[in-house]
């Protein structure tokens, strides 16, 4: 196989994936709120934890240019919270924890998901000890879990990485290490499926050895519950996350993160509806444009499609 | 398959029991405890003696033993006299709650009915909801349905519930004023117009949960249908001049819905784990309710009680959920 | 006397203004109907020696009375006793090693049967049986016997003159349980008796009537109540579960529910959801200090294990006076009430803001001084290095670790306060402890308030009754919280002096009130205003809110908060 063909291959793939117009937005958004809240804040100096009580409770541009009598500025053109905090400067800094707790989390969980998966489905003699594994996970309350993570390894990581880093990576690893399980059930029960189809039996009378068997015909005819399990898990990681700052368990109240600013403005919601409105449309729309990439992901990696 | 199934029943009792342990252990290492909740102003001498009182100046490994001794010996045997008359379990000491001194399976049999009226329901309505969906978007793939049913569940996914939960309050309760923003427990439905307070106190709850079950399930239903729509023995099926309702219907839904079995039998043990959040919103005491209360106060019987039940319903419905795979997929042999 | 007192004042005689109106609403039991009450923390049991949080107190308060209690002003005054016994009517012996409470005549329990001696000395058996772990064994100490002197009166003996003998027997706390009831539950066996925990048999206004855990609880008027024409309500549902936001909409915007209790939420937030106008927001002050303590011993992590946070290892710049001074004027109180507390705080100097005369006149850190909290730390050899960050000679940087518990209204404050400290040149690491951990005392856990693995941390604390005697107590060097004694004790900044140990000791001798007030201040005053071990930020109050249609509803801090649910009432349509 030479260099040139197989360049060529994933040139399909992409001549595929461009005809997916929903991928093709949902790409273009996602490159665009990742510039957003890193190239951001470069532009948008503002520091997003500085309070500024004087300015407390200003309205965004849009309702200051619609409304007569509300409380706004240019100087903070999306509003400030209750403390005067800067809600742009806040969407950026929160968007950089979130995207990058939402993306970590998702891979960790959907690589350990689907090796466990595939692993357990293709091997008949490991089946049952992972199975009663995942099953033990699925069984373990998650707050005493963290809890005791914290405790475990906060202070060692804190000390190697420092604080930010630290929690980072706890929060993370703690996210990802319960959530795999779902992925490794679809993926198995598709595995046990696909292992008695007869292209399967065919690759194995030709004495095709497990390791190709999985990556050649197995993992890409399970892509489309790995593509789903992907697009639910980033944005049950950006959840969870929000749920465990809420518990006491996630990043210190100073950094902030999109599903803490939802949280947060939740109960001033009537009074300060473009609070709720912008975290809440940055998580949705992420999540709703890499479900359309794995959509057309898929299709374009089909060679069944792609042929067409 | 009968051989299959007694062999996997019987590989249960020692994996639940492995279970527990690690269960146990995960809580004993756990930091909290159970005086979070008795104010700074009682002196550390009386939390020492109330710890005792408690029973947590025992080893670790004898409260285990205690614990497995009244789970399955005592509690079934609690259980046994209260149908028969009998008094087996007396004098002897069930599983007690720290926080309410009561017996622990006491209280879990007070939260079940509203867990199944609100939980449950939630859970049945979501599948209902979420299969037809799938299956419409997947055949009309990129129709103005499909876009619209992907739409809604992405939200539905990515909107927290606790954010869903207080929108509808604020319209329907605060602005509209229709509906109760709190589930009353005790409410008797025994005519007409209890029952439509019934629905309309579960209505909130059971659509917030409701909306975030089908959003996942229909996802994974649409992805699995799309899967078998391309295979070749669809075509295969089409050609043979079959009508594309039977096609769909009878071919490739079936297949389809293995992978879609798997999430929703995986799905139903969270019923019992409860939705904690949208149970708090809608102050709906369920099962979630009585375990967060317990973790928050550091009640280790409840915790892992709770715990454990739900464990023992993982290990039961990942069972069923394979054994379905045989009945649905005779090519799939576990033997 | 400061205009918050006066304005306290003003406040406590509308409370009376308001009763008296009370009383022009009598009529026969029961009247009212059905009465409706929203604790979001659910009651888990009805029994206060097996219980001390806070919400299951306050609801076994509707059905179990005690001896005496503390009204809204923070004054004892009889319940089930005649009177208060003092030295002056000869209820407590000059030696003051007794005192002899005398009960009513022909009060009766909710069953039908007479409330005796018997009952009140069973009470005291009940709570200090071996093996029973009574959360409330702290109001008996040091009682030797209790004794009927006849079916009415009873006498407790203390071990040692005791200048506040009012442990036993008041408030909420230590209630007079029913001796037929509970007689077969002593010590071990306490846990066994559910049906009793759950629905205790009382001489309150209400008596349960069911009782789901962590739920519901339902109650029904008493029909043997001592006033005839109370309590004007016949049933009371007392739901809980939730959150605070969700219980203050219930009464304040939907009016769905008649109290709710507890709206620890940020002013902004409760003024928005009683705009609605269904409802009142309410408060009432006791003794509740929210306050930062300054760890005086070096919580660094490079330390051994179990000499982290020990006398052994002095803090590197918490020792310093200045330093603290500086950390506690840089601070602008009014601002954190004004964001997180507003009705339900004010902002104080003071570790002991109430009773009045026990409360030091001390104002001195209410003003903001940045420039002089500045100055402070170029005194103390601090000087701004190059990344804004004040460094000393050796090299040493004013770093702080921040910690406290899981709060909306916590987490706004510590915003505050560390934009302040950044402001003068102080670098601060914020960190929030799930509540459960940090309140927890669990010896294994790094987290808790008496590990103090921070340089300063912050909570509240406040004493119960009126006399400061344990709480002021705490700062004596042998109760500070080590290896050695599992981290049990309650001196959580490690003070360590000699003259205040010594005033500890005079206190606790000291009989003459007049004498004790002053002794009270100048302790407050030493561990706050001279030294600034601890910093007093927000006295605060408790805030609860009721429905416009229930009137008689009188805020008590010092006590159950329920505390006179006897006399509600609707008010007409």
């Amino acid at each position: 196989m030479t260099e040139v063909k197989t360049r060529s291959q994933w040139w399909d793939v992409w001549d595929q994936f461009k005809t997916h117009k929903g991928a093709v937005i949902g790409l273009g958004f996602l490159i665009f709120i990742t510039l957003f809240v890193l190239i951001g804040p470069w532009l948008w100096t503002l520091d997003a934890g500085k309070l500024d009580v004087r300015n407390k409770d200003l309205r965004p541009f849009y309702t200051g240019l619609l409304g007569t009598d509300v409380k706004w500025a240019w100087a903070h053109p999306l509003g400030t919270d209750n403390l005067g905090r800067d809600v742009m400067a806040n969407l950026m800094a929160g968007g950089q924890i979130s995207l990058a707790v939402g993306w970590t989390a998702m891979l960790l969980a959907l690589l350990v998901g689907t090796l466990i998966g595939v692993v357990a489905g293709y091997f008949k003699r490991v089946d049952g000890l992972l199975m009663r594994f995942t099953d033990l996970v699925l069984a373990l309350p998650l707050l005493p879990l963290l809890l005791v993570m914290m405790m475990l390894f906060r202070e060692q990581l804190r000390a190697v990485f420092g604080p930010e880093t630290g929690i980072f990576i706890l929060i993370v690893s703690g996210i990802g290490i319960t959530s795999w399980m779902h992925t490794a059930r679809i993926v198995r029960g598709d595995v046990l499926a696909l292992k008695e189809r007869e292209f399967v039996l065919a690759a194995r009378s030709i004495g095709t050895p497990s390791r190709r068997m999985i990556t050649r015909h197995l993992l890409p005819n399970v892509m489309s519950p790995i593509m789903v399990s992907a697009t639910l898990g980033l944005a049950s990681a950006i959840i969870t996350e929000s749920a465990l700052s809420f518990l006491g368990l996630g990043f210190p109240s100073d950094f902030p993160t999109w599903g803490k600013l939802l949280f947060d403005s939740t109960d001033r919601m009537t009074d300060f509806p473009e609070r709720v409105v912008w975290p809440g449309l940055c998580i949705s729309l992420t999540v709703l444009a890499v479900n359309y990439i794995g959509d057309g992901l898929r299709d374009a990696l089909d060679p069944r499609i792609r042929g067409l | 398959m009968l051989t299959y199934t007694l062999r996997r029943l019987l590989m249960a009792i020692p994996t639940l029991l492995f279970i527990a342990l690690v269960i146990f252990l995960l809580l004993e290492l756990a930091p909290g405890d159970p005086m979070s909740e008795i104010p700074l102003t009682v002196p550390p001498e009386v939390k020492e003696q109330m710890r005792a009182a408690l029973g947590l100046d025992q080893p670790w490994h004898i409260r285990f033993v205690l614990w497995l001794n009244q789970f399955f010996v005592v509690e079934p045997q609690v259980w046994f006299d209260h149908m028969f008359g009998t008094s087996f379990a007396e004098g002897k000491g069930r599983i007690i709650s720290f926080q309410s001194r009561g017996p622990v399976f006491d209280t879990i049999g007070e939260r079940i009915p509203q867990t199944l009226w609100v939980v449950g329901m939630s859970y049945v309505v979501g599948v209902l909801i979420a299969l037809p969906i799938g299956i419409i978007s997947a055949t009309r793939q990129y129709s103005i349905f499909d876009q619209l049913g992907t739409l809604i569940s992405m939200i539905g996914f990515s909107v927290p519930t606790f954010f869903t939960g207080v929108v509808l309050i604020e319209f329907f309760a605060v602005y509209l004023g229709w509906l109760p923003t709190i589930y009353i427990t005790t409410l008797q439905v025994n005519d007409w117009s209890s029952f439509m307070q019934q629905l309309r106190q579960m209505a909130m709850p059971v659509f917030v949960l409701a909306l975030f079950n089908a959003s996942q399930i229909s996802r994974y239903m649409r992805a699995s249908m799309l899967d078998n729509l391309s295979q070749d023995y669809v075509r295969t099926a089409r050609a043979k001049g079959m009508t594309e309702r039977v096609v769909v219907m009878k071919h490739v839904l079936r297949n389809s819905l293995i992978p879609v079995v798997t999430v929703i039998a995986l799905g139903v043990p969270s019923v019992f784990g409860g939705a904690i959040i949208t149970e708090q919103v809608f102050k709906v005491n369920g099962l979630g309710q009585l375990l967060i209360i317990a973790i928050n106060g550091n009640d280790f019987p409840m915790v892992m009680t709770l715990t454990f039940i739900f464990a023992v319903l993982i290990v039961v419905f990942n069972l069923i959920a394979d054994i379905l795979y045989g009945i649905l997929d005779p090519r799939i042999r576990y033997d | 006397m400061s205009l918050k007192k006066i304005l306290l004042g003003a406040t406590a005689s509308l409370a009376l203004a308001s009763m008296a109106f009370a009383d022009a609403h009598e009529g026969e039991r029961g009247r009212d109907g059905q009465l409706n009450i929203l604790y979001w923390q659910a009651v888990s049991i009805m029994n206060p020696y097996l219980s001390a949080g806070t919400k299951d107190i306050e609801a076994s308060s509707m059905v179990l009375d005690s001896l005496g209690s503390y009204d809204a002003g923070g004054t004892l005054v009889p319940d089930l006793a005649v009177e208060v016994p003092t030295i002056a009517n000869g209820g407590v012996s000059a030696d003051l090693t007794t005192i002899t409470w005398k009960l009513q005549e022909g009060l009766l329990w909710s069953d039908g049967t007479p409330v005796t001696a018997a009952d009140v000395i069973f009470s005291w058996s009940y709570c200090t049986a071996d093996g029973g772990g009574c959360s409330q064994a702290a109001k008996f100490d040091g009682v030797t016997a209790v004794e009927a002197l006849d079916d009415l009166t009873v006498k407790v003996t203390f071990a040692a003159p005791t200048a506040f003998p009012y442990g036993p027997f008041v408030g909420a706390q230590s209630p007079i349980i029913q001796a037929a009831q509970f007689a077969d539950c002593l010590g071990a066996k306490a846990p066994e008796c559910t049906e009793a925990n759950f629905g205790p048999i009382g001489t309150g206004p209400f008596m349960v009537t069911n009782f789901l855990t962590n739920d519901v609880v339902e109650f029904a008027a008493n029909p043997n109540y001592r006033d005839p024409m109370k309590p004007a309500f016949a049933t009371v549902t007392l739901k809980g579960g939730g959150d605070a936001a969700s219980s203050g909409r219930a009464v304040l915007e939907t009016g769905e529910f008649d109290y709710a209790w507890n709206l620890q939420l940020a002013p902004d937030i409760i003024n928005a959801m009683a705009e609605a106008g269904m409802g009142t927001v309410v408060s009432a002050f006791g003794t509740n200090i929210e306050r930062l303590e300054m760890n005086l011993t070096d919580p660094s992590a490079d330390l051994p294990d179990g000499e982290r946070s020990t006398l052994a290892h002095p803090h590197p710049f918490l020792t310093n006076p200045l330093v603290r001074e500086a950390l506690s004027i840089a601070i602008d109180r009014q601002l954190l009430v004004d964001v997180g507390y507003g009705p339900a705080g004010q902002s104080s100097c003071n570790l002991v803001p109430a009773p009045a005369i026990y409360a030091s006149d001390n104002t001195s850190c209410l003003t903001q001084d940045l420039e002089r909290a500045a100055a402070l730390l170029d005194e103390a050899g601090f000087t701004v290095g190059g990344d804004g960050i004040r460094v000393n000679a050796d090299g040493l940087r004013l770093s702080i670790l921040y910690q406290t518990s899981t709060n909306a209204v916590r987490q706004d404050v510590q915003a505050i306060v560390k934009d302040a400290w950044n402001s003068i040149g102080v670098e601060v690491e914020l960190r929030n402890i799930d509540a459960s951990v940090f309140f927890g005392g669990d010896p294994g856990s790094p987290d808790t308030i008496e590990r103090f693995y921070a340089d300063v941390q912050m909570y509240t604390n406040n004493f119960e009754g009126n006399d400061p005697q344990a709480y002021l107590g705490a700062y004596a060097c042998d109760k500070i919280p080590s290896a050695e004694t599992q981290w049990a004790g309650v001196n959580i900044n490690r003070v360590c002096d000699p003259v205040y140990d010594a005033m500890v000791l005079e206190y606790a001798a000291t009989t003459d009130p007049v004498a004790r007030a002053a002794l009270a201040i100048k302790m407050n005053d030493f561990v706050t205003k001279d030294s600034n071990i601890i910093i007093p930020l927000i006295y605060r109050g408790r805030v609860s809110a009721h429905s416009n249609t229930l009137g008689g509803v009188v805020m008590n801090s010092w006590d159950s908060e329920i505390w006179n649910i006897a006399d509600w009432y609707r008010i007409g349509e």
